[in-house]
């Protein structure tokens, strides 16, 4: 459904993204993820035929977004950065607007307003001005206004920011149930967006892209040995020296620590090796209380860091 | 070019929405009643010393004496006022970010620089059309003829829409409207005077300096002579700056 080769583009001197390719089927939903000027918004705005590539393509439903732009914005819904919208409307007719500038039939226009209205959660508010709304409203309308029109893609920057954590979940559940009828790419920079909304996550930093895949390979793919969390009541130094010394451990991180004696560990072993049972019987023979025991999964964000630092670090 | 009208309609009303074009228009309207009040009250002032001068009394005349005064100061004050009307067009769209979502809607850029130009036409034709109030009061009371004073607005009508493309490609090239209103106000006035050099410049340049003026041009409009020499100077202008206006935004698409 979209096909993007070696996108690049530079604002004079600096190379906001360089040799992005990428290709999203039908259906999917992509997250793209990215620290703050990684080129997110950019590619973003490329894809809407805002502004053009300095080199490379991109084609939408088969369509160039150069020579086809017309076509191209005829499939998408496009929420833009910071939600911008005409303040000086009311929600309603500004639907009406959109929905008349997209070439919706009287019929069909009434039908898809009231629809996507009720989807958004913005019926309660369509006579209110735009500009009077809260950021959280307005981010709802400015998903409203890109559903119109039933487009086939739908690409949606950072759509979740300045929510409250009832609205991120109505949203998310709304973007998650377009999974399948259509494609979405959606920015953010929050983690647990992308493994929640995602099928499939593209990271970028600094205008290139580091990797691209589902968000459970990813965290399996950087993961490079089992990690364990214990809490363990006794004297924080010896415990330590303790659980290190153990055959197969690898590294022993106090991880924090509590109250009265107790603290956290984060202990890595080596791979294919299960050093529960051994760490277990280290903790009881010392007398020990040993309060917690489980296995962690890297999360998203470590997996992100990782990402971005080692890129970093293979550059310098 | 099914896009022009929504927009069109959202350009119209967001200028009623906002106090700018009651404003804008309140204080055109005032400025030019003073106008009106004033060329009537010196004309009148003529009329009596005329009463013991038969000589100074032949040449009395309503339409020169009344009209041909104000339609000038109306262009003149255009020309302050315009800008104020013009400013918001493009810039207030990228300050806002709302451009963005304009140009990625199916919408041709054509559609949308005609869309925005014929709203404020239209704001500046309700305007000038409340001016006819006073041609009316001066109808009721004294024969001036009526030629005159149709050509005089159409005169006027073609030298605001003129203003309103240029205003409009000032807006096009920057996010700040107080820029856009400089640029618009700086460049008319200097369209406005380029005609005044012409008496000293060479016979060569004076004659395509007083031609490029905005207010030479004019001149005739109020006494009743509609010659297509200036009303295809106008036209010409306007054509050239929304096709500029056109150009500056497309740029959005190929500037790389």
């Amino acid at each position: 459904m979209i096909e993007v080769e070696q996108l690049s583009k530079s604002y004079g001197p600096i190379k906001a993204i360089e040799d992005v390719s990428f290709v999203v089927d039908k259906g999917e939903i992509l997250g793209l993820l990215g620290p703050n000027g990684a080129g997110k918004s950019t590619t973003m705005r490329i894809l809407t035929c805002f502004m053009p590539p300095t080199s490379g393509t991109a084609r939408i439903a088969g369509y160039d977004i150069f020579k086809d732009s017309l076509k191209v914005r005829r499939r998408i819904g496009y929420v833009p950065e910071n939600a911008p919208l005409y303040t000086d409307m009311p929600v309603a007719s500004f639907l009406k607007f959109v929905g008349e500038i997209k070439g919706l039939s009287r019929r069909e226009r009434l039908r898809q307003i009231g629809q996507v209205m009720d989807d958004c959660g913005i019926s309660e508010v369509q006579h209110r001005y735009i500009g009077k709304l809260s950021k959280g409203y307005r981010q709802r309308v400015a998903l409203a206004q890109a559903l119109l029109g039933n487009p086939d893609v739908l690409i949606l920057d950072e759509p979740t920011i300045g929510l409250d954590p009832r609205q991120i979940i109505d949203i998310r559940r709304l973007i998650k149930g377009l999974a399948g009828q259509k494609t979405v790419i959606l920015s953010t920079h929050i983690l647990p967006e992308v493994s929640m909304t995602c099928q499939r996550v593209i990271i970028i930093n600094r205008g290139r892209l580091v990797a691209v895949d589902t968000p459970e390979n990813l965290t399996a793919k950087l993961q490079k040995s089992p990690r364990l969390l214990m809490r363990i009541e006794g004297p924080a130094d010896e415990v330590a020296r303790a659980l290190g010394g153990i055959h197969g451990v690898q590294t022993v991180k106090q991880d924090g620590s509590s109250p009265g004696n107790v603290a956290t560990y984060i202990v890595e072993s080596e791979k294919d090796r299960d050093v529960r049972k051994d760490l277990a019987a280290t903790v009881v023979q010392r007398n020990w209380g040993l309060l917690e025991l489980r296995p962690v999964d890297l999360t998203l964000e470590e997996v992100f860091v990782r990402l971005v630092t080692e890129e970093k670090e293979s550059a310098t | 070019m099914s896009s022009f009208w929504p927009i069109f309609k959202r350009e119209l009303r967001s200028y009623f929405v906002s106090p700018i074009a009651y404003v804008v228009m309140v204080m055109f309207l005032a400025i030019a009643g003073y106008f009106f009040y004033s060329s009537f009250a010196f004309f009148n002032f003529i009329g009596f010393q005329a009463m013991s001068n038969p000589m100074m009394a032949r040449n009395l005349n309503i339409t020169e004496g009344v009209l041909r005064p104000l339609y000038g100061n109306l262009g003149v004050i255009l020309l302050f006022i315009m800008p104020l009307l013009t400013m918001r067009l493009f810039a207030e769209e990228k300050k806002q970010g709302t451009i963005e979502l304009l140009l990625t809607y199916p919408v041709r850029d054509l559609a949308a620089v005609l869309a925005k130009f014929a709203a404020c036409l239209a704001v500046y034709t309700l305007m000038l059309g409340l001016t006819a109030l006073y041609p009316v009061l001066l109808i009721a009371y004294a024969e001036p003829e009526v030629g005159p004073i149709l050509a005089g607005y159409v005169g006027l009508f073609l030298l605001g829409a003129a203003f309103i493309a240029l205003g409009a490609l000032a807006s096009s090239l920057t996010e700040n409207q107080i820029v856009a209103a400089a640029i618009t106000f700086g460049i008319l006035l200097i369209f406005w005077v380029i005609g005044w050099s012409s008496q000293f410049a060479g016979s060569g340049v004076g004659w395509v300096l007083s031609h490029l003026s905005l207010l030479e041009h004019f001149d005739d409009f109020p006494k009743g002579i509609i010659d297509t020499q200036d009303v295809i100077f106008y036209l010409n202008f306007m054509v050239l700056c929304l096709f500029l206006t056109l150009r500056s935004l497309e740029s959005h698409r190929w500037r790389g």
